[in-house]
Formats: structure tokens, sequence, C-alpha cells
């Protein structure tokens, strides 16, 4: 599925200081019944921002109108646990960009990067910094440049850089999915199906 | 290529179709399974591409996740569900794949079903849009989750691209104790390392409690690979795989299955094979294994106090948040503590040897007037196999029932929710904040500590049950 490209992104952001934010978090299981990708936003953080009876939870982060933006930044070890690409869509469709962390679990991290969200590893002391200016001031704004792959503080100009893979950092600066790559090369796969044992 | 090579680096290399410089590698994928969440936007992008599924034959079909357990032979109630239910089974009528949906004798949990049929095989990779596809690798196979884009480049490439993940050696020697299961070697494991201290790494397990355990046992094992933030584990095949896939619906037969041996008794990680990480832990220290917060890693021996704060190598706020939730203390013991529910199942232990475990406990007594129990079999053949070795009468004496085939309670898709508040002893695989329903609070453990729960209605230690019996 196509997704906007990704080159400079400045934003303020919304701070989730928590670590082990796991995919059930994310979205719970019982709204993984859709059949197409479409309104999972709705459901982003479901029992963490609503009551049972559908009322907003008024302490948590994303019901507080003071934070806005297309970065989230969430505590070490963020989007452990199941597979479910309904997170990284959630993230996405809800309009967050790109997701900020010390620590990304592996399969949501390679769900992010299939989708168009891009995943920002940071040092912990770096991650602190950002917390840090988001609570001095809730609309601070931060530059995350692909090209260059850094993050900025924009108000200390302090700057960290981020890795990734250049494969899929020239699919993110041009919005390519990885299974038009595969397509292309179908008559190698099928030679190298030929010659497998099993 | 370097003569001393993993088993996870011979089934990998032999794997790669094309290998992208600075990039991932281009990897085949021989066995491909499909339930009915994480697929329908798969086939939506095939369709929307007008391409098609590449090897049918490659690819099967289940309904497990979102499936009710019991009265499945009546429609399916929740419409949402249905018509999921209804997409996959369209689906893999429209595209050639083989499809054992509700009803159908080899129906079962995703994880459970792959190695019943012998579909899952020693030096295979194998994926599935869940995260505990890890489970197929006490074959010898590489396997791992992937996300709903990947299922569809499989679907219509029967390939993904992914970067080679670091290696990782967990070694365990020593004899286990009493009533020590596989469940909790690996729950230990994980409390260990943290529910991140694998990430990014493939686990191979080795040592001597591997090598003695039954492929079930392997199974739990390789099942939670994925909570200790690895990709997949897998444990190099021996005889007891062999005999174990010999003669099964899709195991390669006659001269096909003689070929096969010659590949699979290469894998191995060669003597002096080198790996990223090794880790040795000691079997003979484990006990008995019960978690107290919200995620894997929380996990202690059960006659052990719940750890302080200022213990934790973490976040206090994030440790004390996840206590809140359970309304646990810290430095509370576990035992004694009152449970509600029990919930017997999933793909980490719902096999018959789970069943016979739970059924060792409870025979000769009553299940606690105040426990709610789920007994989940994680297929058919499972359920088929606990009638016919007596258990199912052992454990209607006990006043427990059997439900049909499905995750049920593991991930509470279906109607099979804990309540909020209620303390679930389960032998599934996360205990998350609202995992089993919302709200719900659960407590992992392996199918003797869940059965002794059930009978006293309390966190019980299965050893003082197990020593009346041969006292």
């Amino acid at each position: 599925m196509a997704y906007d490209k990704f080159n400079v992104l400045k934003s303020s952001a919304v701070p989730l200081p928590i670590e082990n934010v796991d995919t059930d978090q994310i979205i719970p299981a019982r709204f993984l019944k859709a059949t197409e990708r479409k309104g999972f936003g709705d459901n982003l953080f479901r029992d963490w921002r609503y009551h049972p009876d559908n009322s907003p939870k008024e302490h948590f982060v994303l019901n507080n109108p003071i934070y806005q933006g297309k970065i989230l930044v969430g505590g070490k070890n963020f989007g452990s646990g199941s597979s479910r690409e309904h997170a990284a869509w959630a993230i996405y469709d809800y309009g967050f960009r790109c997701v900020v962390s010390s620590f990304f679990a592996d399969i949501f991290r390679n769900n992010c990067l299939n989708i168009g969200v891009l995943p920002v590893q940071v040092s912990p002391a770096f991650l602190q910094k950002i917390f840090e200016a988001i609570e001095k001031d809730p609309k601070a704004e931060f530059t995350i440049d692909l090209p260059s792959q850094t993050i900025t503080i924009d108000a200390s100009s302090e700057q960290e850089e981020f890795d990734i893979n250049p494969y899929k950092k020239e699919n993110m600066l041009n919005g390519y999915d990885d299974i038009d790559y595969l397509l292309s090369m179908k008559d190698e796969i099928e030679d190298f199906a030929g010659g497998l044992p099993l | 290529m370097s003569e001393r090579r993993t088993l996870f680096d011979k089934v990998w290399d032999s794997h790669v179709v094309r290998k992208i410089e600075k990039g991932p590698d281009v990897l085949f994928i021989d066995r491909h399974l499909v339930h009915e969440v994480t697929s329908p936007v798969a086939f939506l992008g095939l369709k929307n591409r007008n391409s098609k599924v590449l090897y049918p034959e490659r690819t099967f079909a289940t309904a497990d996740h979102n499936t009710p357990t019991i009265n499945q032979h009546l429609p399916v109630k929740d419409p949402l569900s249905a018509n999921q239910l209804k997409a996959l089974e369209e689906n893999a009528k429209e595209y050639g794949i083989p499809y054992w949906g509700l009803g159908h004798q080899k129906n079962g949990i995703v994880h459970v079903i792959g190695p019943e049929n012998g579909i899952t095989l020693p030096g295979v990779t194998v994926v599935c849009g869940d995260s505990h596809t890890s489970t197929h690798g006490a074959f010898g196979a590489i396997a791992f989750g992937i996300g709903t884009s990947e299922v569809e480049m499989v679907l219509s490439t029967q390939c993904i691209m992914q970067v080679k993940p670091r290696k990782m050696r967990i070694t365990i020697d020593g004899s286990l104790n009493k009533a020590v299961t596989p469940k909790d070697v690996a729950l230990y494991i994980i409390s260990q390392l943290s529910t991140s201290g694998a990430t990014g790494y493939f686990v191979e397990y080795a040592g001597e409690v591997f090598r003695n355990m039954s492929m079930e046992g392997r199974m739990t094992v390789c099942n939670l690979s994925i909570e200790m933030g690895a990709r997949g584990g897998m444990i190099a095949p021996d005889e007891k795989t062999f005999s174990y896939i010999k003669g099964r619906e899709f195991t390669p037969k006659g001269e096909e299955w003689d070929k096969a041996m010659a590949y699979w008794k290469s894998l191995y990680s060669d003597a002096d094979a080198e790996f990223d990480k090794e880790v040795v832990f000691d079997g003979s220290v484990i006990e008995p294994m019960i978690t107290y917060g919200t995620n894997p890693g929380m996990g202690i021996g059960i006659s052990s106090g719940i750890p302080t704060a200022e213990s934790m190598d973490g976040g206090v706020a994030t440790y004390r948040k996840s206590l809140e939730y359970m309304d646990f203390k810290e430095g509370d013991a576990m035992l004694g503590k009152k449970i509600d529910f029990v919930f017997l199942g999933s793909c980490t232990n719902g096999r018959i040897e789970d069943f016979r475990a739970f059924a060792e406990v409870v025979k000769g007594r009553k299940k606690a007037d105040h426990v709610t129990a789920w007994l989940v079999p994680g297929s058919h053949r499972v359920e088929e196999a606990i009638e016919k070795e007596g258990i199912l009468a052992i454990l209607e004496e006990a006043g427990f029932q059997l439900r049909e085939p499905g995750c049920s309670a593991c991930l509470a898709m279906n109607d099979d929710k804990i309540p909020a508040g209620k303390y679930a002893v389960s032998t599934s695989n996360r205990n998350f904040e609202g995992r089993q329903g919302p709200g719900a609070r659960t407590l992992l453990a392996s199918p003797l500590v869940a059965a002794a729960a059930a009978v006293t209605g309390r966190v019980t230690d299965p050893r003082e049950l197990m020593e009346l019996e041969t006292a």
C-alpha cells in the first residue's frame, strides 16, 4: 500500500514516557476484526485512552490538547509483543509519521518501515533530553531529517544521528515498498525455488 | 563461505535468493501459514495489484484467532468475526490455498497444526502473520512472525526482505527439578534476559535440558522466544525430531524422505561455530515459575516474593504502574494469592502433553468452586487424544469441561475474556495489560501450576500436591 514519502519532518511531539509499550496496548486484539485497513487510529491506545464506557481518560496524553504533532516519543522497548501490523497502522492512521524511542522491538520496527512510519532510535540520554524539552514546552519542535539521518531538538539545536538500513531509507524517501522490488525479480525466485530440497 | 557455521547460518544461507548490497537479504519462504486476522488486508493488496499467490501449495490457511470455542457447529454470532472468517474462506478458495476452517478435522491453532500435519520440517523457513511462529523452530526450522505487508509479499512472491539477525546461543545443562516443565525453563530464561534481552538475535537452544525435552516441550520453549525479544529460536533436529515427523501427511515419503534426511543430518552448529552472544544457565536452579507483572519477563520462582522496585534495573515508574495494574505489592508472596480463572491452552501449552500434565494434578481432586476454568485444546487432533487417552474422563470427574479448539483467552479476541480485575492463571504467553480482556490480570505459568491453582483456588506450588501423591 502506498504511503507518503518521508524527507524532513519538523513537528512538535507527543510524549509517552512508559517502557515496554506492547502492541496489545497500541491496539487491543478486539479491534483487529476488520478486513480492510480503515479507522485503526480511532482505537490507538484504546484502553489507556478511554474508560470502559468510552468516555476519554482525562490524564492520558492523547486526550490532552496541549500535546500535538506527528512525532510519538515512547520509552525503551517500544512495540514489543504481537506482530500485528495493525499497531503501526493505528499510529499512522492517527497522524503520526515518526516514533522515537531508545529501543524498538524487531517486528514492530519492520512493520513501521513497511508502511511509512519512521522508527528513530536514539540514545537513552537523548531520549531523556527530548522528554525534558517537551516537559519544558509542550509545543517544542523537533526536526527529523531522513536524508542526513539526524534528529534535532530545535530549541537547543542538540542533535543526534540515527541508523537506518540504506535500502529502507531509499524506500522511505521515495514511498516505495518491498513488494514492487520482489515482483520485479519473480523469474529469479522461481529458478531458485526449483533447486530447493523441500 | 566459512566452514564454521551455525545451524541458523546453514538454514538461512541456503534460502537467500539475492543479497542486496548494504540492504536486506531476499529470503525464500518454504512454508507460509495464514490465519483470518492478519491476512485480509494482504489479500486486498494482492487484488489491488492484480497479483496471484505464487505457490498455493506452500501456503496453508486455518481459522483460530477469532473463533468461538463453544458451539462451533453454529453460525458465528459476532458479525465482524463471521465476516473475517468468511473473507479467509473466500480468499483461500479464490487462490487455491488449502483451508482448514471451523469444523474441519484438521482445524486448530496454526502453530499446533503445522507440526501435527508434517508441514513443519527441519531446515525449512516458515513464516506466519503471528509472532509465535517461532514455535516451529523446535524442528530446526527458521520460523518467525511477520506483519501483514510481509504476508502480502510472501503470498505474491514467496519471499520477504530481511536483514540477517545476529546469533545467540542459550545453553542449559543440568537436570531439571520435579514439576519444572519446558514452560518454566522458558519463563526462567525470559526473567533473566528481560523481554528485550534477545531483540535483534535469532536464538539457538542447546544443552542437555533441551536434548532431553520432548518435541512438544521444545515447541513450548521456541514458542516463547519472541517474549525475550528474539525473532525466533531453534533447536538442532535429532532422532526425536525425525521420529516425530515421520509418516505425517505432508512429510516427504520414500526416496524424498531419504533425500531430505541427507539434508537434515547436516543441520547442527559446527563445533567451533561462532555466536554473537552466548548465554549459559544451570537447569538445576530452576523452580516452577509464575509471573506477577504485565510482561513475560516479570516472572519468579513460585516460592519467591515479588521483587522491590529498587532491585529492578529499569524504570521504577513503569514497574510500579505494572504492580498497580495487578494490585500487587512489592515483597508480596505469590503463594496463596486467590485466583478467579484458569486458562489451559494456546500455542504455548495447548498440546496433549499439557493436558496430560494438567490431568495428573487434578486427578482425584475437585475444581475449586469459585474458579472458572477454560480448557481449550490446540486442535481437533489434541481434542481427540484427550478423549482417547481417558483424560477427558479425569477432567470431567474433577469438575472441568473441555472447550473446542482455538486461540481463545490467550488474546481474547472472541468471547473468552477474563473480566476486569479478575486474576487468571494462564498457560498462554502474554500477561500484558488487558491481553486476556480489558482489565484482566494474568499470571503466566505451566500446566502443572495452572492445575494446582484450579483445584485449590489459590497460587499453589504443584509439588505440594504431587508430593502428597507419591508419599
